[in-house]
């Protein structure tokens, strides 16, 4: 692996040995010294032009229990707010030296430019890209739903069988794209719920089922509830009628909650927008893995930038 | 030049149990020992001792598999390798006796990886080594403790361990490299 760019373009067994070399990472976090020298004298670069809490400090957090030195950029307070392009940052980065970039970007397709343009050598990661993929956080959701599944006997398994309901803006949501493609690569069956206006053109040629009524694909008692931040930043046409019309039509209120199934599990990427599409009930009941999902997402990178940064290093 | 068998599956067996003898007599006993195999081979190993430990003492000697990949100092210079699990025994190895246990000693890295992998996972009173083969050509200042057989060999030549329990048949052999 060079680069990870999409879950799109990851076979099964690549996938499964991602998700397994993180359960092996994941251990670590159960030591007493919770860092490897592995990726000791190489360079990671965060390299982020929109705000993001969790995933720059999950890969932060990452890279230095794998003992990668880690520089932090933010296009906030950087040249890029002096017009620099991302050729010129991108030729800076080489320079410095990093052996990994990071980059989450507003625009689609900018980390495979970063990857295919020869500006830079290091090895590309995805960490969101416009309403294109955000292909850690789908890793992440896959390892989780697989632990709560099969426990520490994890090693191996696809996600065979599971039935995952996805709920809200699909169209905006690169989560949602990466994980309709890894979940099911696994072999998941993925449910996509939604008000029309908030489906992206094309949705029917994806491996899905499309519902619209929330209360209907609950009843179908699905082994996984997914709910999708409702995206306000990138919203500038009205796709709803207000936000309290939302909640009750496409939101997890808690009485939702009560007719999940009491194995069924409820995930979120966040951030979340309590009482809006999630409800504070269950966001914080047992079947909520908001935060397993959260420390999960550090072992998962740990993982990726393992595979991209060890091995020898072919300059194409 | 076709491969040559050194050991036969009863010489092995032999060479284990001889170990497992030499382990409770450098012990004075199965107290406070734990023994770790290095994956892949290492583990089964490993466990054989284990086995043959509580055989002779009728004690219980605790096992475990000690991973040292993402310890490796030659991460750089091979393709990318999975790690394997890390299973350290209930007690832990604070304090203990830790035999580590590899299939071949050839140059000494693994095992260099090994003690800073021991290293984050406790603090071990003593560290020993027993390997199946000790092949030569070291290249750290490294020496077992416990040796099934010691395996005279140039740096060209390739030593093959199979073990029932992973490769369904069980020998040693040596055989020129690219033959």
């Amino acid at each position: 692996m060079r680069h990870l760019l999409s879950t799109r373009d990851l076979s099964r067994d690549q996938a499964i040995a991602i998700l397994d070399v993180a359960e092996d990472m994941a251990d670590v976090a159960d030591r007493e010294v919770k860092k490897l020298p592995t990726l000791r004298g190489k360079t990671v670069v965060n390299l982020f032009f929109e705000d993001s809490t969790r995933t720059r400090i999950s890969f932060e957090a990452a890279a230095k229990r794998l003992s990668a030195d880690v520089i932090n950029f933010s296009a906030k307070g950087s040249s890029v707010s002096k017009g620099e392009s991302l050729k010129d940052t991108a030729q800076t980065l080489a320079a410095i030296g990093a052996d990994a970039v990071v980059i989450r970007h507003g625009s689609s397709g900018a980390p495979l430019v970063l990857a295919n343009a020869g500006w830079i050598e290091a090895a590309i990661v995805n960490a969101g890209d416009g309403t294109h993929e955000h292909p850690t956080q789908a890793l992440l959701d896959a390892f989780t739903i697989r632990r709560r599944l099969h426990g520490p006997a994890s090693r191996g398994h696809g996600l065979d069988g599971v039935t995952v309901t996805i709920v809200g803006d699909i169209l905006h949501s690169r989560v949602a794209r990466s994980n309709v493609w890894l979940l099911t690569t696994l072999g998941a069956s993925v449910t996509l719920v939604a008000p029309a206006t908030l489906l992206p053109i094309g949705v029917d040629e994806w491996p899905v089922a499309v519902l619209f009524d929330l209360d209907e694909a609950l009843a179908r008692q699905a082994d996984v509830v997914m709910m999708l931040r409702i995206q306000s930043e990138r919203m500038h046409a009205a796709f709803f009628p207000n936000a309290r019309e939302y909640s009750r039509q496409w939101g997890l209120d808690d009485g939702r909650l009560d007719r999940l199934g009491p194995d069924s599990i409820v995930m979120h990427p966040g951030p979340m927008n309590r009482g809006l599409e999630i409800s504070a009930g269950a966001a914080d009941s047992p079947q909520s893995t908001v935060l397993e999902q959260v420390a999960n997402g550090v072992s998962v990178r740990m993982a990726v930038l393992y595979l991209l940064l060890s091995g020898e290093r072919t300059l194409s | 030049m076709p491969a040559r068998i050194v050991l036969q599956q009863a010489d092995i067996t032999r060479a284990l149990t001889r170990i497992s003898h030499e382990i409770l007599e450098s012990n004075r006993g199965p107290d406070n020992l734990v023994i770790l195999g290095i994956p892949t081979r290492g583990v089964v190993l490993a466990d054989r001792i284990g086995g043959l430990l509580r055989e002779i003492s009728g004690t219980l000697v605790p096992v475990g598999a000690l991973d040292v990949t993402l310890y490796r100092d030659d991460l750089g210079r091979n393709p990318t390798r999975a790690p394997s699990p890390t299973q350290v025994p209930p007690g832990g190895i604070d304090g203990k006796t830790v035999v580590l246990v590899d299939d071949v000693l050839y140059s000494g890295r693994t095992i260099r990886a090994a003690l800073d992998a021991l290293g984050s996972i406790g603090r071990p009173s003593i560290v020993r080594l027993a390997t199946l083969i000790d092949r030569g050509h070291r290249e750290l200042p490294i020496r077992p403790d416990f040796v099934g057989k010691n395996l005279p060999s140039s740096q060209s030549e390739r030593i093959n361990v199979h073990l029932q329990e992973i490769d369904g048949d069980e020998y040693v052999s040596i055989e020129e490299s690219g033959s």
